[in-house]
């Protein structure tokens, strides 16, 4: 049985600016899904979609028998996930372990397991105890990714999403930043979704790849298939992510 | 007709804002209620909003009592009536200007950060961050700061009132020559506990209205530097109008016949 099934998922925005346009796409318990497709195709509505921060237009998507559009479900449905952002999203206001007790803290009470929670989680993702007590804007990109991820796995999730994991690293930090991701999936046994647009990303990390087009899943299968897959926009991404700019 | 379509279009707007802003509002004040209290973020803004707040709120209110002091008594020494200084200085600090000053203060210092950081954590996904760990943004960021606002207004215009008619005192009897004693005299006999309460009430009004703006603007601004430079503004300048109004309303409430 799958875990998360996304049925006819239509978003259209207030002045009729229609992002998604039927998405149907069943994702199993385990799998590592990548969601491929260029900027502005809907992959980040579509994330916000699955998470209930935008309310679908049409469709359904349902996780574990919960539907995103069932209101009285709400936090049981939520629970479920854990979000890694595009910009990391960590709270200014909060020191770095603040930022990973605060998620703790929601599924944990006891304020002193918390923290234990949080230094575990935060040695997990490789980082180093004198930058526990320091402010998000006081540490680096990669750091901040690292922090980010130790907050989403504090809260001990059953589905962890990736929003462009590796966007604004350079090519080390995001290497380092992409095992760390394969590395913690494996460990957590989670089921994962992860969207991007770098196609190196995506077939690092994908056990099944999804792209996007202008709204439409256009096509499913492995990442190693997507070269000669059929679809021309497919192969099209593919070729156009493998070509090296010469001078 | 394009003249009429504009002028309804523009006007389903404004009651559309009016509504959206009603419903926030009741949402906010909702959550001030229902747990979970989140008491780190409520002191947190009882500080910026209070101990912050309170250099400049003093300093305005002290040049406010100087300068009724000042012209009243250029006005009264037309009509021979320079002995009602002390009681108009009172009167004007305690019932309108410690708390419109405050109130406008208070707006353009911690009332602009309010929309500026829910405005910046909008735009860097914090607030999708909030609700994806379970949290409700309404009881995190909204009702510290509104349970921080009607309790901090209130200490900062009774310090305000304060030091407003100490300004008055310290012109009158400096620069004017009024006696020291019969100064304090004529503002002791006078100072009615109305006076006082009823600028207690519209200073947790007006803080409670420049935190709900605060928010508002804040939580729906635009992405970018831009929509947030304009949730800002925005913010202030609801802030502003509505205390004056609610001014208006709470002064005939108070003393109107």
């Amino acid at each position: 049985m799958s875990k998360i099934e996304f049925k006819n998922v239509r978003k259209v925005f207030e002045g009729g600016l229609s992002v998604l346009n039927g998405v149907n796409l069943s994702i199993e318990n385990g799998e590592s899904h990548i969601i491929l497709g260029q900027s502005g195709c809907g992959k980040s509505v579509l994330m916000k979609c699955l998470l209930g921060i935008f309310k679908l237009s049409e469709g359904d998507i349902i996780v574990d028998d919960l539907s995103v559009n069932d209101r009285e479900h709400r936090k049981e449905y939520v629970k479920k996930f854990s979000v890694l952002f595009q910009g990391n999203a960590l709270f200014d206001s909060m020191t770095i372990i603040e930022n990973v007790e605060f998620g703790a803290n929601q599924v944990c009470k006891d304020k002193i397991k918390c923290k234990e929670i949080a230094k575990e989680k935060l040695l997990a993702v490789g980082l180093e105890e004198r930058v526990f007590n320091l402010y998000p804007a006081e540490i680096s990109g990669g750091m901040q990714k690292r922090a980010a991820l130790a907050r989403a796995i504090s809260l001990s999730p059953e589905i962890l999403l990736f929003d462009e994991p590796t966007s604004g690293l350079d090519p080390i930090t995001g290497g380092i930043i992409c095992n760390l991701l394969k590395d913690t999936v494996k460990s957590l046994g989670v089921t994962s979704i992860t969207i991007t647009h770098d196609l190196k990303v995506a077939e690092f990390l994908s056990d099944r790849v999804s792209v996007l087009n202008k709204g439409v899943l256009t096509w499913t299968g492995h990442a190693d298939d997507m070269k000669n897959c059929g679809n021309a926009f497919v192969e099209h991404f593919y070729k156009a992510s493998n070509i090296i700019l010469k001078k | 007709m394009k003249l009429l379509s504009t002028l309804g279009r523009y006007s389903l707007a404004t009651l559309q804002e009016i509504g959206s802003v009603a419903i926030f509002t009741f949402n906010g004040l909702k959550s001030c209620f229902i747990p979970p209290f989140y008491f780190k973020e409520i002191w947190r803004h009882m500080v910026i909003v209070g101990f912050y707040s309170l250099p400049i709120v003093a300093l305005t209110a002290m040049f406010a009592g100087m300068i009724i002091a000042l012209q009243c008594y250029v006005g009264f020494t037309r009509f021979n009536a320079e002995g009602a200084i002390a009681t108009v200085v009172l009167i004007c600090i305690t019932r309108e200007l410690a708390p419109v000053f405050a109130g406008l203060m208070v707006t353009g210092r911690v009332g602009s950060a309010i929309a500026a950081e829910i405005g910046s954590m909008r735009v860097s996904d914090q607030i999708d961050a909030l609700t994806t760990l379970g949290v409700d943004p309404m009881k995190f960021l909204v009702a510290p700061r509104i349970i921080a606002g009607v309790i901090m207004m209130p200490f900062l215009v009774f310090i305000a009132d304060i030091i407003g008619v100490m300004g008055g005192f310290l012109i009158s009897t400096t620069v004017l020559n009024f006696s020291v004693g019969s100064y304090i005299t004529q503002t002791v006999q006078n100072l009615e506990i109305i006076d006082v309460i009823s600028g207690l009430v519209k200073a947790s009004c007006f803080g409670f209205c420049m935190v709900c703006f605060g928010c508002y603007h804040g939580f729906y601004s635009d992405l970018g530097a831009r929509g947030v430079g304009n949730a800002t503004t925005s913010a202030v300048v609801a802030s502003c109008i509505g205390i004056l109004a609610l001014d208006y309303l709470l002064t005939a409430l108070f003393f109107g016949k």
